[in-house]
């Protein structure tokens, strides 16, 4: 028997889903040498490949924190039905395990040993003493504070570094050495390739990328088990933990709501575009009508009702995570829903232009089917404006949950995503001391994220244009 | 006035630096037109642009002078040279469409040159307005001053362009192909309104241009550039007479015309050399079929062969005395002779022509819907019924497009694109559909092709009716016709690659079905059109325009078709690339047997490559006949009008030209009775009340005016 329970949330599968067909399409790709041309040429591009490395990072995080189990319940008394706790863990969960286990009680700085708002503390002799009280976790190996921090950190810092070194050295040995036997060719020739740049892959950009996550990894590693690097939240949880964790819940609805908008823009957009007459008439009315009720109208419509439906049927969902999870697909789904228009109109107007092309007339005279002319002429020229609509209203979405979540019918309070703590940092930063740090990680967190989808699609859009040489 | 002394103007390309524009020399005088002359990207506009220092954001002049009366264009401050730009040189752009602010009434724009730089205001403006407005020839001037850019035609918004830029009675007016975007006929009458304004104001002018009949009609001296610099420059007259370097004599080899008729136009090997390379010898060397060791090694300098007749040869400079040429003995003259063609088509085996090619006799009923129109009223003659019948028989071809307006979309009207056109071609020969831009041709292309599904009418194809085809049976029948567009650069989908493109026709009709085979005739395609099989993994933006329009005509022929619709397959080439397509056409219609719809507005084109021609007017066929019959007899006065307006080289006497005033009118509401009755020269009362039927000159000739017989009877009688 396996010693825990897996659990497959609705958005897992879809994760999965969305992974094996990833999975299929480079399958058909290698096979294929013409539609590898141009993920070659993107691999030649520096800000190509230093964004992709790091969109990696990004996706490999959402992708550990989305294989969730239960673990069996301690206290078991060899009984035959095995009881498992109601605390849905990720795999990456039990990576960070200490950043998840040390709560402190309410907020405290980056790096603090102390709390950040005083409260009484009894003195040994009885006495009360109202003060900054020194954290559970956060530098409580130091005796003395205020002394030894600066050089704690330093030592720290070095310590890390020192394991980032290591790593990122390995990490150049494992990539010479795996070139070496890829090209057949020396360690040494393989070494020289990389170090001079002489290759048409940029080497030296994408160790400096790896290097630089590796660092971070590193000293985040190092510091984060002795402090709270990005201080704690109202509840005192750590707000790095908290960040990590919202980037899968930012990646799901980023991916997901494109994933179900995407069928509706694509299809309807072309079809209006392509067939125009009545067609064309019906849909425009559509989305029209669409755009002219408030999308939080709908969506909050949407999750109340959704809501009603899961306080009634509580059995469906055993778990708070499952709950949570259900939710966060139904904002998906309706926001994906809400969401095709502005695309669809795009590709209504783009497709009309197509229409008119000759390319497309000389296939209507070989006889070639509405689909096929669709599929072969049409989809592949308006995939320019797909592909830089995704990125930018990746963005968004992850902006309207933050407002969503404002409204009160954004993901589940429960849920760790930028979304809450932006929303959190609402009433933080109107705080006198100001809170800050939720907010500038979350900033951080989703501008590294967005900046670097931006620059990967951007480079994916030059490198699938045969125009662009 | 104008001197331009070593200009070079380089551009920014990434790494490399092209030299658009490296080392031109020139002066124009007052009065003059000085006609600057090369195909495209040979470096005329760079030039002009320069001149104007309107270079676009990767251009810089890194050398050279523009003296306008002494004065260095190039040395004064940008804020200085807003003062000369519009008051002092003037420029009309090639495209009137987007040179006209569409969200401003003409009448401002025009004033807005005035307020800029004279002193005149308000009313005084507005009467200056309207005196230039008059002055290019726009009817009703007070009215017009106020409508926007979309209610003029094309040629009006030239002439506003042309008001515009004489504003300020400029000393050098520079016209960027100032009439390739418009018809013969309004062609016609903007040269001749340019000419008329020269004379008047006396400025100079610098014509840019690619048309050797425009340069012919306009110019007082003509520069030929190649690759950035000048070749060759003359007198008109001297120009025409004698033309001394190889590419020019090449330029004019390679213009179709009815001399040429039956044997290939000549044609130049390779393209023009990329322009960011350094040059050693003469760069028409690998072009030049008289090339020779010094060509390669030493660039030629000017050598004057004449008074103002100067050439940039080594064949006519000092020490051609050495040339092979001369050892050969063949002279100064070196047209014809040795002249390869660049369009080699491997032999082909005679494709197995269709049954319904082979001689057939046809019964009465299957007389074509053409023959029985000019045979009506007359005794058919026993010959004429035994004529076959035609691989295409268009009878009454009717395509109207309805306007619809509100909210419900209803029918508010029709544009009638395409009324009534009969038409017919035999198998192998080529029916050329001739008639100004928005009279129908290409719509009477595509409703044959049923791409647009005709109104009305019959399209019969080897016998069978088209417009009631559908579905599959259609499809079945689309592989014994395709079409070739006018735009090489919009009919080919950038994102395939050409083995994909050439595919797609055969994977759909199912010709040719193993991957294999396929494969094997994509490589045989594209040696037939004179491109090498590695190219079929290549992308279209690879090519240039030709190789791409080359591609096109294969895609057409990949699916083994007997007729081919060209819709002016050649209008956005360059002259010798245009020989080349012609060469290969030809070469294809000899081997293949193919026949051709050729639709065109070049009338030389015509004369050089048609056997049969259709003159069409606002959705109708207002001529028809034999080449001959049309282009040297015609009766029409369109058809005259039309022919007349055409710009021809010529040296000798002055040929008469019939302006037509206004232009074409709406398809959407044309006039009543004879739709050219508002442009004709000889319109009879009778002309207004109903369209006149054809009247038939001979077996093939017909036209439809009330000017030839019964029906002068009839309009003589009411």
């Amino acid at each position: 028997m396996m010693p825990f329970k897996l659990v497959l949330l609705w958005t897992d599968g879809l994760l999965w889903l969305l992974l094996a067909l990833v999975g299929l399409y480079v399958w058909r790709v290698r096979r294929h040498e013409h539609l590898l041309q141009p993920w070659r040429r993107l691999s030649r591009s520096r800000s190509g490949v230093a964004s992709a490395v790091i969109l990696l990072a990004f996706v490999a995080v959402g992708v550990l924190d989305s294989l969730h189990f239960r673990l069996p319940l301690e206290k078991q008394a060899g009984g035959v039905v095995r009881h498992y706790s109601p605390e849905v863990l990720s795999v990456f969960d039990l990576l960070v395990g200490p950043l998840r286990k040390q709560p402190e009680k309410t907020y405290s700085a980056p790096f603090a040993t102390q709390l950040y708002a005083k409260e009484t503390i009894e003195l040994p002799g009885g006495r009360q003493l109202r003060d900054y009280p020194r954290l559970k976790y956060g530098g409580a190996h130091l005796a003395d504070p205020a002394g030894e921090q600066a050089g704690d950190i330093a030592a720290t810092a070095l310590e890390g570094g020192a394991w980032a070194l290591v790593a990122g050295w390995g990490a150049t040995l494992a990539l010479v050495l795996w070139l070496a036997r890829r090209r057949r060719i020396s360690p040494g020739a393989a070494w020289s390739l990389v170090r001079h740049g002489r290759d048409e892959i940029p080497w030296r950009t994408f160790l400096g990328t790896v290097g630089m996550l590796i660092l971070f990894a590193c000293l985040a590693a190092a510091f984060s088990a002795k402090y709270h690097i990005f201080g704690t939240d109202k509840v005192g949880q750590d707000v790095f933990y908290l960040t990590l964790k919202s980037i899968r819940t930012g990646l799901m609805i980023g991916t997901l709501t494109t994933l179900v908008m995407l069928p509706f823009a694509l299809l309807l957009g072309i079809m209006a575009g392509y067939f125009r007459g009545w067609v064309d008439d019906v849909i425009q009315y559509v989305y029209t009508t669409l755009n002219s009720i408030p999308g939080v109208l709908l969506i909050a419509a949407a999750v109340l009702i959704l809501q009603v439906y899961m306080d009634s049927n509580q059995e469906l969902f055993d778990t708070v995570a499952a709950r949570a999870d259900i939710r966060l697909l139904f904002l998906c789904i309706i926001l994906g829903i809400t969401s095709w228009t502005g695309l669809c109109r795009l590709l209504r107007g783009e497709t009309l232009k197509l229409g008119e092309m000759e390319f497309v007339q000389a296939a209507t005279a070989f006889g070639v089917g509405h689909f096929r002319i669709i599929a072969r002429h049409i989809l592949p020229n308006v995939m320019h404006i797909v592909l830089i609509s995704i990125v930018l209203d990746f963005s968004g979405l992850v902006l309207a949950e933050a407002v969503l979540s404002y409204v009160g019918v954004g993901v589940d309070p429960t849920m760790q995503s930028w979304g809450n703590m932006i929303n959190g940092a609402r009433l933080e930063m109107a705080r006198e001391p100001m809170v800050w740090w939720s907010l500038a990680a979350a900033f951080v967190f989703m501008f590294v994220l967005v900046l670097s989808a931006n620059l990967f699609s951007d480079r994916v859009r030059d490198a699938f244009d045969p125009r662009m040489k | 006035m104008l001197e331009v002394n070593n200009l070079k103007t380089w551009l920014d390309a990434g790494k490399t630096q092209v030299r658009a524009v490296d080392g031109v020399s020139f002066a124009i005088n007052r009065n003059e037109t000085f006609a600057l002359l090369g195909e495209s990207g040979c470096g005329k506009s760079m030039t002009a642009l320069s001149i104007m220092r309107l270079l676009p954001e990767a251009g810089r002049i890194v050398a050279g002078s523009v003296n306008l009366d002494g004065q260095d264009l190039l040395e004064l401050p940008e804020i200085a040279m807003r003062t000369v730009r519009g008051k002092r040189i003037a420029m009309i752009f090639q495209e009137p469409m987007t040179s006209l602010n569409p969200v401003l009434t003409v009448g401002r724009q025009i004033a807005e040159t005035l307020y800029r730089h004279t002193a005149l205001r308000g009313d005084a403006a507005r009467v200056r307005v309207l005196e230039l407005l008059d002055a290019v020839g726009i009817p009703d001037a007070q009215v017009r001053y106020h409508d926007y850019p979309f209610q003029f035609s094309g040629g009006m918004k030239q002439r506003v362009m042309i008001a515009i830029a004489l504003a300020c009675e400029p000393d050098l007016l520079i016209a960027d192909e100032p009439t390739t975007a418009l018809d013969v006929t309004i062609q016609a009458q903007v040269l001749e309104l340019l000419r008329k304004l020269q004379r008047e104001h006396g400025m100079a002018v610098l014509l840019i241009t690619h048309d050797l009949g425009v340069v012919s009609e306009m110019a007082h001296r003509v520069a030929v550039m190649y690759a950035g610099e000048m070749v060759e420059t003359a007198e008109r007259g001297e120009f025409f007479a004698n033309p001394r370097h190889p590419y020019t004599r090449k330029l004019f080899a390679s213009l179709p015309g009815a001399v040429r008729r039956g044997e290939p136009l000549e044609t130049m090997r390779g393209n023009v050399p990329p322009l960011d390379s350094d040059f050693v010898g003469c760069r028409f060397a690998g072009r030049c079929d008289f090339a020779w060791r010094r060509c390669g090694e030493e660039a030629p300098e000017w050598s004057e062969v004449a008074p103002g007749h100067a050439v940039r040869c080594h064949l006519v400079g000092s020490g051609a005395a050495n040339s092979p040429l001369c050892k050969r003995g063949a002279g100064g003259d070196f047209s014809g002779a040795n002249i390869r063609d660049t369009v080699e088509i491997p032999p082909n085996p005679p494709l197995q022509r269709g049954e319904f090619c082979s001689t057939r006799q046809p019964s009465s009923q299957e007389q074509s819907c053409v023959h029985r129109l000019a045979l009506k009223g007359r005794e058919a003659a026993p010959e004429q019924r035994e004529r076959p019948v035609p691989l295409l028989d268009v009878c009454d071809l009717k395509i109207h497009f309805p306007i619809r307006k509100g909210l419900l979309k209803r029918v508010a009207g029709h544009v009638y694109a395409v009324d009534g056109v009969s038409l017919a071609i035999g198998c192998g020969r080529t029916l050329a559909l001739v008639g100004e831009s928005g009279c129908g041709k290409t719509t009477v292309g595509k409703g044959i092709l049923q791409l647009i599904r005709p109104t009305g009418g019959s399209v019969r194809f080897a016998g069978e009716e088209l417009t009631q085809l559908k579905g599959a049976a259609l499809r079945a029948r689309r592989a014994d016709f395709q079409i070739v567009f006018q735009d090489p650069y919009s009919s080919l989908d950038p994102r395939m690659r050409i083995a994909d493109i050439l595919e797609e026709g055969m994977i759909s009709l199912g010709t040719a079905s193993p991957p294999a085979a396929r494969q094997a005739s994509v490589d045989s395609l594209l040696q037939q059109v004179g491109l090498s099989p590695e190219s079929k993994y290549r992308y279209p933006h690879e090519f240039s325009g030709g190789q791409r329009q080359r591609v096109a005509i294969a895609r057409a022929l990949a699916v083994k078709p007997k007729l081919l619709v060209c819709d002016e397959p050649t209008s956005a080439l360059d002259v010798s690339v245009q020989a080349q397509i012609l060469n290969l056409l030809r070469g294809l219609q000899d081997d293949l047997g193919l026949a051709y719809l050729f639709i065109t507005h070049n009338l030389a084109v015509v004369e050089y490559f048609a056997h049969e021609v259709a003159v069409m007017y606002l959705g109708r066929i207002v001529e028809r006949g034999s080449v001959e019959e049309v282009m040297h007899a015609p009766r029409h006065p369109y058809t005259r009008a039309l022919l007349s307006a055409v710009p021809v080289i010529e040296t000798g006497s002055k040929r008469e030209v019939i302006r037509l005033s206004g232009d074409l009118p709406s398809p959407s509401n044309p006039p009543r009775g004879c739709h050219f009755h508002p442009r004709c020269p000889h319109v009879m009362p009778v002309c207004r009340l109903n369209y006149p039927a054809a009247t038939g000159f001979s077996a093939t000739h017909s036209a439809r005016c009330y000017l030839y017989g019964e029906n002068r009877e009839n309009g003589g009688g009411i």
